[in-house]
C-alpha cells in the first residue's frame, strides 16, 4: 500500500450503512438483526416482505485528499450509496462520520450549513438550472448563502476560468455541448470550496472522446485542489484510471475494496475477475507494487532511475533494449529499491494468459 | 410493439369467454323487459312518484349556504366592482390610436413583425365594425380576471403538489369545474354575488382557474429530480429550493398555464354577459343571436375569434421566449418596451385632452355591416324553401326519429309513407340477423353481438327504451370498453338521472350527443383521412378548423337556425359544427404520425394502399384517434347548454330554464348530470386506451 494515503487522517467514514426501500424498512431491519450472517437468507426475507435492499452494511473510510471510486453496474446501489452519504436519501441505519460528526443525526439547519460549506456534487445529467446563465449557475450556491453579487460573480468567474469556459459566461445551458455543460456542473460544485466532492457518474452521459478529455481535466483539477473525492462510475476503465482506491459494488454490497493494482492482481471472486479482465495489468500496477529492496549492484546500473509511481507499461520499451533491472527512486531522487526485468516480464505473461482465456 | 397491437394475445381473449355469457344473459333480460313493458308500465316510464326531490334539497342547502355567504360574497363583488368599473371607463376613455399602438408593440415584442401586422389587422377590423368600445369593455374583464385566476390557480397547484391528500380533492374539483356547463354554476354565482358585470368577472375567474392549477401541478411534477438534488446540494432551504430551482425550471409550463387561463377567461365573455354584462362584445353576440341576425352575429363573433387568436399568440410568444431566454435580446428589451408603452399612454392622454370627445376617437362608428349577407341567406332560404323543407323532414324522419323513438314508432304513413306490418318486422329481424351473422363470420362474435344490440336499439328507440334494460346495456357497454369499476360509475350516474327525475332529459341529451358524435366521426373522420393524404386538403381545412374552434359557440346556432328553424335538427347541426373539428384534427394527426419506418416496412412487404391504411396506419393511429373521439364527445356535451337556445328538450334546456328561474337546484342537478356523462365517457375511453397500450408497453 502506498504509505502516503494510508497515513492521512480519515475524512469521511461510513459505518454499517443500510438503505432498505419498502413499507417498513426500520422494522424489518431490527427484526432481522440476527440474520446478519447469511446474506442469501437475508435477501430472501427482505424480498418476501416486499422490501428491497439498496445498500447492505457498507463500511469504509475515505482519507483526506483521496479519490475514492465506487464502481458497479446499474442497480448495484452505487447511486443510492452516494445519495446516502450526502443525505439526499435518508439511510435506514448506520453512521456517516464527517470529521467525527455523524451526518445522520445532525439537524436540518446544520445539514444545510454543511452542504453550503463542506460539500459539492456533480450530477450525471448535469442538473443545471435552465433559466440561469453559465455564470449565474456557477454562482447559484453562493447566492443561496446570501453572498453579495459582486463577490459571488468574481468567485464564479474564477471557477469558470478554472474549468476552461471563459467566454461562455453569458451562455445558457441549452446552448452548450454536453462536455461544456458538465464543466459548468463541475465549476458550480467547486464554487463554495468544498472539502468533500461527490461526483455521480459525471462523465457517463458524454461521448467517449470527450469523456477521456474530461477525465484528464478532472485529474488536473485534483492535482491542484486536493479534494476528498467520492466518484461514482459504471465504467471499469474510468475507475482504474482515476482511483486511488476502488469499492466494487454488487446488489447493494461492497464486494471488494482496494487499490486498483490489488483488485487487478487479486480479484475477490469471479465476478470481479470477469470485470477486470480487460484491464491491462501493466497499466494499473506501478513500479512500487513490484519493487524489491535494492541489491548491492543496483547503484552500479547504468540505467536511468525510474519513479516509484510510474506504471509498468512505461518501462516495456526499455525492456526490449535488454535492461535487466531498474533502480527506483522517490520524488526527491532518493533510492528506494529496484525492479527486476524478470518481474515485469512475469506480469506481461500474466496479462497475456488472462487475455487468452477470455 | 406492432405485433402485439395487431394480434390478440391469448390472455386478452380469455375474459371474452365469460363476457359472451354475460352478453347473452343481458340480451335475455333486455328481451324480458321489452316483452313485459306493456304489462308493467313502470318499466318503460320511471314513475314520477319514485323521484327523489334532489333539486329541492339542493335549493334548500343553497338557500342556507347563500344566507351565510351572501354578505361576504356581496362585499367581495363590491370590492371587485370598483376596479372593474374604473378599468372599463379607462380603457374606453383611452383614445384608440394609443391602445392600438400599444397592442401592436406588444405583439411585435412577443412574436415579431408578422404578429404585429396581424395586430394592426385586428385593430382595423375592430374599428371598421365599430366594436372598439365593446371590445375594450371585454378586455377590462379579461385583464382583471387573468391575474386573479393565475394567482389562485398557482396557489392551488402548489398546494396540490405539496399535499398528496389535497391533490385528490383538488383534481376532482377541477374535473367538475371543467365539465359542468358554465351556465349551471352561473346560477349559484348569481345568487351569491348578485347581478351585474362583476358576476361575469367572477364566473370567468372560476372557469379560468383550472388550467392554471393543472399546468402548475404538471410543471412542478415534471421538474427533473436532479434539479432538486442540485438545489439541495447547493445548500438550499426548502423555500429557496422551491423558488430558485423548482419554480424557474417549471416556468415554461407555468407560462403555458397563463396562456390557457387567458384563453379560458376570454372564452367566458359571452356567458359572462348573460349574468348582466352590458355593452361588451359578449353582449353584442348574444343580442345578435337573440335577434337571429346572422350577419351581425358573424361580425361580432369574428371579433371574439380574432382577439382570441391575437391574445393566444401574444401569450404563447411570451411563454416561448421564457423557454429560450437568450433570444429576447435580439428584439426589443423589456425595459425599453415599458418606456415606449408609457410614452404612448402619455401621448394618448394628451390626444384625449386636446381632441376632447371627438367621434373618431371613440371607434364606435360601424363602417361595414353584413346586411347584404343576411339578405342573401334569407333570400336563398326563401327561394328554396321546399327543398330545404324536404331535406329537413328527410333527416328528421329517416335518421333522428328512428334513433330517438325507434322504428317501432317512427315508421308511420305520415313520416315514411308506410305502416310497419308484421311482415315488415319479420324482414327487419331477418336483416339484423343476417348482418349479425355476417359480422360474426367476417370479424368475430363480438361484432355479431354488437350488430344485434344496435338492431334492438334502432327498433325500440333510445329514449323509449325500458330504463332497467337501458341501464343494463349501458353498464355492459362501459364494462366492455373499460372495466367493472367504470361500469358501476356509469350505473350510478344513470341511477342519479332516474332519482332526480331527469331520466328523459338525460336520454335526450345522450341521444343528441351520440348522434352528433357519430355523424361527426363519420364526416370528420373522412375529411381527416383525406387531409392526411393530401397536403392541399390539409392546408385548406386548417383555417376552417381554427375558425370553428375559436368562434364563440353561440355563433353556430344562427346559420343552422336560418336554414332549419327552431328544433332538434338545428341543435344537431350546431353541435356538429362545433364538434366536427376534433375528429378531423386527430385522425389527420394520428395517420400522419405513424412512424415512417413502419410504413416503409409495410410497403416493402407488398401492402396495397388500402391494406396499408386498414392494417397498419389505422391500428397504430387508434390511440390518437380515440383521444379525438373523447374530445368530440366533450365538445358535443359542452354545446348542449348552448344549443338549448334553439329549443331542445334535453339537460341543456333544463339548465337554461333554471337560469331563467334562478333555480339553483335544478340548474346544478342538470349541470351535474351533464358532467357525470362527460366524466364517465372520458374515463371509460381513457381506460380503453390504456388497456390497448399496455401490452405494447410491456412488449417494449
Amino acid at each position: 500500500m502506498t504509505p502516503e494515503i494510508d497515513d492521512r487522517p480519515v475524512k469521511l467514514s461510513c459505518r454499517n450503512l443500510w438503505k432498505i426501500f419498502g413499507p417498513d424498512p426500520r422494522g424489518i431491519l431490527t427484526a432481522m438483526n440476527g440474520a446478519a450472517g447469511d446474506r442469501m437468507v437475508l435477501k430472501q426475507r427482505l424480498h418476501q416482505s416486499g422490501h428491497l435492499a439498496a445498500t447492505i452494511d457498507v463500511n469504509f473510510d475515505i482519507r483526506l485528499g483521496e479519490i475514492f471510486v465506487i464502481m458497479g453496474l446499474s442497480g448495484s446501489g452505487k447511486s443510492t450509496l452516494v445519495r446516502c452519504l450526502s443525505r439526499l436519501i435518508e439511510p435506514t441505519m448506520g453512521e456517516i462520520l464527517l470529521g467525527g460528526e455523524d451526518l445522520l443525526t445532525v439537524s436540518k439547519a446544520r445539514l444545510i450549513e454543511l452542504r453550503r460549506r463542506a460539500m459539492g456534487m456533480v450530477f450525471q445529467n448535469f442538473g443545471l438550472l435552465p433559466h440561469l446563465t453559465v455564470c449565474d449557475n456557477v454562482a447559484f450556491p453562493l447566492r443561496i448563502q446570501g453572498m453579495s453579487e459582486t463577490e459571488r460573480l468574481s468567485r464564479a468567474k474564477d471557477m469558470i476560468d478554472l474549468v476552461g469556459l471563459n467566454g461562455k459566461e453569458a451562455a445558457f445551458p441549452h446552448q452548450l455541448s454536453g462536455g461544456q455543460q458538465q464543466r459548468v456542473g463541475i465549476a458550480r460544485s467547486l464554487a463554495v470550496g468544498p472539502e468533500l466532492w461527490f461526483l455521480d457518474e459525471p462523465f457517463s452521459a458524454l461521448d467517449p472522446l470527450i469523456r477521456r478529455q474530461m477525465q484528464d481535466e478532472f485529474l488536473r483539477l485534483q492535482r491542484m485542489l486536493q479534494k476528498t473525492i467520492i466518484f461514482i462510475t459504471h465504467d471499469i476503465a474510468e475507475a482504474f484510471r482515476l482511483a486511488d482506491r476502488i469499492a466494487i459494488m454488487r446488489d447493494g454490497e461492497v464486494i471488494q475494496l482496494g487499490r486498483p493494482a490489488d483488485i487487478a492482481l487479486k480479484p475477490a471472486n469471479d465476478y470481479v475477475a470477469d470485470f477486470t479482465e480487460e484491464i491491462s495489468l501493466t497499466r494499473v500496477i506501478s513500479v512500487a507494487d513490484v519493487m524489491t529492496p535494492a541489491g548491492n549492484d543496483v547503484a552500479g546500473l547504468s540505467v536511468k532511475p525510474v519513479s516509484a509511481r510510474l506504471m509498468l507499461e512505461e518501462l516495456v520499451p526499455q525492456l526490449a533494449a535488454g535492461v535487466s533491472a531498474f533502480p527506483v527512486v522517490d520524488e526527491n531522487d532518493r533510492l528506494l529499491g529496484q525492479v527486476a526485468a524478470a518481474d515485469i516480464v512475469d506480469i506481461l505473461e500474466r496479462d497475456r494468459r488472462r487475455r487468452h482465456r477470455a | 410493439m406492432i405485433a402485439s397491437d395487431l394480434t390478440l394475445s391469448p390472455t386478452a381473449s380469455r375474459p371474452w369467454k365469460s363476457g359472451l355469457w354475460v352478453s347473452l344473459l343481458a340480451l335475455a333480460l333486455v328481451a324480458a323487459c321489452l316483452m313485459l313493458r306493456s304489462r308493467l308500465p313502470w318499466l318503460s316510464l320511471y314513475p314520477p312518484a319514485w323521484v327523489v326531490p334532489i333539486a329541492a334539497w339542493v335549493n334548500h342547502v343553497s338557500d342556507w349556504v347563500s344566507a351565510l355567504l351572501q354578505p361576504i360574497c356581496r362585499s367581495f363583488a363590491w370590492m371587485l366592482g370598483g376596479p372593474m368599473a374604473w378599468l372599463r371607463g379607462f380603457l374606453v376613455w383611452l383614445p384608440w390610436p394609443a391602445v392600438a399602438l400599444a397592442a401592436t408593440l406588444i405583439a411585435y415584442k412577443a412574436q415579431g413583425w408578422r404578429l404585429a401586422a396581424f395586430a394592426v389587422a385586428v385593430v382595423a377590423y375592430l374599428l371598421l365594425t365599430g366594436y372598439w368600445p365593446a371590445t375594450m369593455n371585454t378586455m377590462a374583464l379579461v385583464i382583471l380576471a387573468v391575474p386573479i385566476s393565475v394567482i389562485a390557480g398557482f396557489g392551488l397547484g402548489v398546494l396540490a403538489f405539496a399535499l398528496p391528500r389535497a391533490r385528490a380533492v383538488i383534481e376532482a374539483a377541477l374535473d367538475l369545474m371543467q365539465t359542468v356547463p358554465a351556465f349551471a354554476y352561473l346560477i349559484p354565482l348569481l345568487i351569491l354575488f348578485g347581478f351585474g358585470p362583476v358576476v361575469g368577472l367572477i364566473a370567468s375567474i372560476v372557469f379560468a382557474v383550472p388550467p392554471m392549477v393543472r399546468n402548475t401541478l404538471l410543471g412542478l411534477s415534471q421538474v427533473p429530480p436532479v434539479i432538486k438534488e442540485a438545489g439541495l446540494m447547493s445548500g438550499c432551504t426548502v423555500w429557496q429550493g422551491f423558488w430558485h430551482a423548482e419554480v424557474p425550471t417549471a416556468k415554461p409550463q407555468l407560462l403555458m398555464g397563463v396562456n390557457q387561463t387567458t384563453m379560458a377567461a376570454f372564452s367566458m365573455v359571452i356567458i359572462a354577459s348573460l349574468a348582466g354584462g352590458s355593452a361588451d362584445i359578449g353582449w353584442e353576440v348574444l343580442s345578435a343571436v337573440r335577434q337571429a341576425d346572422f350577419g351581425r352575429s358573424l361580425l361580432s363573433g369574428l371579433v371574439i375569434a380574432l382577439v382570441a387568436v391575437l391574445i393566444d399568440r401574444i401569450t404563447l410568444g411570451f411563454a416561448k421566449s421564457g423557454e429560450a431566454p437568450a433570444s429576447q435580446d435580439s428584439r426589443l428589451s423589456g425595459r425599453r418596451l415599458l418606456a415606449i408603452l408609457a410614452a404612448i399612454m402619455l401621448g394618448g392622454l394628451l390626444l384625449r385632452l386636446m381632441a376632447g370627445n371627438a367621434d373618431w376617437l371613440a371607434g364606435s362608428v360601424q363602417i361595414i355591416n353584413m346586411k347584404a349577407l343576411d339578405d342573401a341567406i334569407l333570400g336563398l332560404v326563401r327561394d328554396h324553401a321546399s327543398l330545404i323543407d324536404s331535406i329537413r323532414n328527410g333527416i328528421i324522419s329517416f335518421l333522428m326519429l328512428p334513433v330517438r323513438i325507434g322504428l317501432e314508432k317512427a315508421v308511420t304513413p305520415f313520416t315514411w309513407g308506410l305502416t310497419l306490418t308484421p311482415a315488415g318486422i319479420a324482414f327487419y329481424v331477418l336483416l339484423v340477423a343476417g348482418i349479425a351473422l355476417f359480422a360474426a363470420w367476417k370479424w368475430n362474435r363480438q361484432a355479431g353481438l354488437t350488430a344485434i344490440w344496435l338492431g334492438i336499439f334502432l327498433y325500440f328507440g333510445l329514449t323509449t327504451f325500458p330504463w332497467p334494460a337501458l341501464m343494463l346495456a349501458a353498464g355492459l357497454l362501459v364494462w366492455r370498453i373499460a372495466d367493472a369499476r367504470m361500469a358501476l360509475a356509469a350505473l350510478a350516474a344513470l341511477a342519479f338521472a332516474l332519482l332526480s327525475g331527469l331520466w328523459l332529459q338525460t336520454m335526450m341529451s345522450i341521444y343528441l350527443c351520440a348522434l352528433a358524435v357519430l355523424l361527426c366521426l363519420l364526416f370528420g373522420g373522412a375529411i381527416g383521412l383525406w387531409a392526411a393524404h393530401s397536403d392541399r386538403v390539409s392546408a385548406l381545412v386548417r383555417p376552417f378548423n381554427d375558425a370553428l374552434q375559436t368562434m364563440p359557440q353561440f355563433v353556430f346556432l344562427i346559420p343552422a337556425l336560418m336554414f332549419f328553424k327552431v328544433g332538434e335538427l338545428t341543435a344537431l347541426i350546431a353541435v356538429m359544427l362545433y364538434a366536427i373539428v376534433p375528429p378531423i384534427r386527430y385522425v389527420e394527426h394520428g395517420l400522419r404520425h405513424v412512424p415512417p419506418h413502419v410504413v416503409e416496412a409495410a410497403v416493402q412487404s407488398g401492402c396495397t394502399p388500402s391494406q396499408l391504411l386498414w392494417l397498419v396506419k389505422l391500428p397504430l393511429a387508434l390511440p390518437t384517434i380515440m383521444l379525438g373521439v373523447n374530445q368530440t364527445i366533450m365538445a358535443a356535451l359542452s354545446m348542449l347548454a348552448i344549443s338549448a337556445l334553439v329549443g331542445t328538450r334535453d339537460l341543456g334546456q333544463q339548465v337554461y330554464i333554471a337560469l331563467g328561474k334562478a333555480d339553483a337546484g335544478l340548474g346544478l342537478t342538470a349541470g351535474l348530470m351533464i358532467a357525470l356523462i362527460a366524466m364517465v365517457s372520458d374515463r371509460a375511453i381513457r381506460i380503453w386506451c390504456l388497456k390497448r397500450q399496455a401490452p405494447a408497453l410491456r412488449a417494449g
